[in-house]
């Protein structure tokens, strides 16, 4: 089915980038029981590397990218590094904040990662105006712009895919369908059934892909980013998807059942990727399985990092409040 | 110098600064051909056009977050929200997102970010037109406050809220687009953000006070002084960052103090400078401070009740003379 050009190099990245997203959240899992991790638990994103690594493939280094509370696979996949991001989760003077943030608030400004949000939909309005500076400013640069299934019932998703729309923005919308927000189950609460079929009220493209297949998502990503680079307006992607672990890595799940579970892990997005690249003869094992251990490696050394790292220094949790001190 | 309105001396501002700078666009509901709900942006949209005069759909969250993220990417945006109690529709982008996003994000950012409102009574719009809810967004760090009361600093605060790299929440009050005043012509004249300034000097009690009620101090003021009553009064300008240096200033002369508000007496700017006077200069005060500020009821709307319910000259002059009678 796939008519998107894609080369095995490619589809290679695809794969050392779920890992690299898979490593560090099952090690941060473990963290956040050990103990090591300051704060609320982490919003693990397992069960939902394909998203995040088939949409940013598609992307150009200008391009903008806004992510959500469970944003470390986005990151990671348009390039963070690792290390600074873990040591922003340690709330270490290193990390990418400089300890003000913290898991949820993990960006990289010199990639064009202008916020991750602890507000569910918080993200979208401020994406519009991403959008509206690429065609201001004349950037070539498309706004991709995740978020969760439960967001689609917030407001601020209504009136930033509106305004989007009438001003035809180069944005991409991403919603991770992982089927829970927190507790509620979307099929509960979502009037429709759908939320790609929403892209029809504000005409524009609405496509569901299965988020559990990285070639699927990219070649939906790749056709959307072409759209808006050309001027062709704003798509919504809805991802279908799962969240293995709970909303965050303390919940009990109580509210599924360990069946349900086990079916979404036998679609496990890495492994499927892997069969997909050994049947291909694109990859042997062997490569697969250096390739986990480079992803485990440079998860060792953003832990290495991260705990060696220096706390800020507490008289200075007044800075960077204001550019300029009145 | 030129005889204009505080409306007009808004619009005056924005233009020059878009001029100034092509990276400034304008946002916000019909501010564009229609020139404003409060006529503040009448001729911008056929001096610079639609591409950088935004008419907006209602929706609010939608435009301070576009305001936001153009902010983030390199664009000077202005977004109007029309009325200050419309504020409530998009909270979460003004106190969550803009306030905090440097911050969060440990200075990888700045917001050059201006959202221009207005607030206020007096016009029977009742209380959900009406109200002043400046402290809301004092109370939040992040957020620069800044109330002109009168057209020359209408003009000279918001080119500097516009050139700021911060954001400032600029509120204009809905009584005083029609107020005329001198205002300088120089494209670059500029007012400090942060700053009070004594508009009218005495020595027997110094009122402080903003916006427009502001002008009705200088109003109680002058009754004041035709019974031998000289009030120094400050114009605050700006609520966040307060600036206590000039307060604390004028006490050490006046002994006395009382701070006008529009706003509800309850956790209004007036407790804020009281605590702060309790810290940095209690030893300054004569007598205790008076506050004369909107009772905690909502705006109502019947002009008598509304009337009723916030300050006036009178009752500003009347907190002066008790205070210095029980000398």
């Amino acid at each position: 089915m796939t008519c998107v050009q894609i080369t095995a190099e490619n589809l290679i990245e695809m794969l050392r980038q779920m890992l690299r997203i898979r490593h560090f959240e099952e090690n941060l899992y473990q963290m956040y029981l050990a103990r090591q991790v300051p704060g609320m638990s982490p919003h693990l994103s397992v069960g939902q590397e394909a998203v995040a690594v088939g949409v940013c493939q598609s992307l150009q280094k200008q391009d903008y990218l806004l992510t959500t509370h469970r944003g470390h696979g986005h990151v990671l996949a348009k390039g963070a590094s690792m290390s600074r991001m873990l040591a922003e989760i340690m709330g270490k003077e290193t990390g990418y904040c400089h300890g003000r943030g913290g898991s949820m608030h993990i960006a990289d400004v010199s990639l064009n990662i202008i916020g991750a949000n602890g507000i569910v939909g918080g993200g979208l309005p401020i994406a519009v105006g991403a959008g509206l500076s690429s065609l201001h400013l004349k950037k070539n640069a498309v706004t991709v712009c995740f978020f969760g299934d439960a967001a689609s019932n917030i407001g601020s998703f209504h009136e930033s895919l509106n305004m989007a729309a009438i001003w035809n923005l180069p944005i991409v919308w991403v919603c991770e369908n992982n089927q829970y927000g927190l507790s509620t189950s979307i099929k509960g609460v979502l009037a429709g059934g759908s939320i790609a079929a929403r892209a029809a009220a504000y005409a524009i493209a609405g496509v569901t892909v299965d988020g559990n297949d990285v070639l699927q998502v990219h070649e939906a990503a790749v056709r959307a980013v072409e759209e808006a680079r050309s001027g062709k307006g704003p798509t919504l992607i809805e991802a279908t998807t799962y969240r293995w672990y709970g909303h965050g890595a303390s919940d009990n799940r109580s509210y599924r059942t360990k069946e349900e579970e086990a079916r979404w892990k036998e679609k496990c997005p890495v492994k499927r990727h892997k069969s997909y690249l050994l049947t291909n003869n694109i990859l042997g094992q062997a490569q697969i399985e250096a390739m986990e251990k480079q992803a485990q490696d440079e998860v060792q050394e953003a832990i290495r990092f991260a705990n060696e790292s220096p706390l800020p220094n507490p008289d200075t949790a007044g800075d960077y409040v204001f550019s300029e001190v009145l | 110098m030129s005889e204009m309105t505080y409306r007009g001396a808004i619009a005056q501002a924005i233009m020059e600064e878009m001029r100034r700078d092509p990276q400034v666009i304008l946002l916000g509901e019909d501010v564009g051909k229609f020139g404003g709900a409060m006529a503040a942006t009448k001729g911008v949209y056929e001096a610079f056009g639609p591409g950088r005069v935004l008419d907006t759909p209602i929706s609010e969250a939608a435009i301070i977050g576009a305001a936001l993220g153009a902010a983030l990417t390199g664009l000077r945006p202005i977004a109007e929200i029309m009325f200050i109690d419309f504020t409530t529709c998009c909270m979460d982008q003004i106190a969550n997102q803009v306030a905090k996003v440097r911050y969060m994000l440990g200075s990888q950012v700045t917001v050059p970010l201006v959202i221009r409102t207005q607030g206020g009574a007096g016009k029977s719009y009742a209380a959900q037109h009406s109200q002043s809810l400046e402290v809301w967004f004092a109370a939040i760090p992040g957020l620069r406050v800044v109330m002109p009361a009168t057209a020359a600093d209408a003009k000279g605060l918001l080119k500097s809220a516009i050139r700021s790299n911060d954001p400032v929440l600029f509120i204009e009050n809905k009584v005083l687009y029609g107020e005329k005043g001198e205002v300088p012509d120089d494209p670059d004249f500029l007012l400090p953000l942060g700053k009070a300034a004594v508009v009218r000097p005495g020595r027997d009690a110094t009122i402080v006070s903003y916006s427009r009620q502001l002008m009705i101090a200088l109003e109680a003021a002058t009754m004041l002084a035709a019974e031998a009553i000289h009030c120094e009064v400050i114009d605050l300008r700006t609520i966040s960052p307060l600036d206590m240096k000039t307060i604390l200033t004028s006490l050490e002369k006046t002994s006395r103090l009382v701070i006008v508000e529009e706003g509800h007496k309850s956790f209004g700017v007036g407790a804020e400078i009281t605590a702060r006077i309790m810290e940095e200069g209690f030893d300054l005060l004569e007598r205790p401070v008076a506050r004369v500020a909107s009772r905690d009821t909502p705006i109502p709307f019947s002009p008598v009740l509304e009337r009723a319910t916030i300050p006036n000259a009178g009752k500003i002059a009347a907190a002066v003379k008790s205070m210095l009678a029980a000398v």
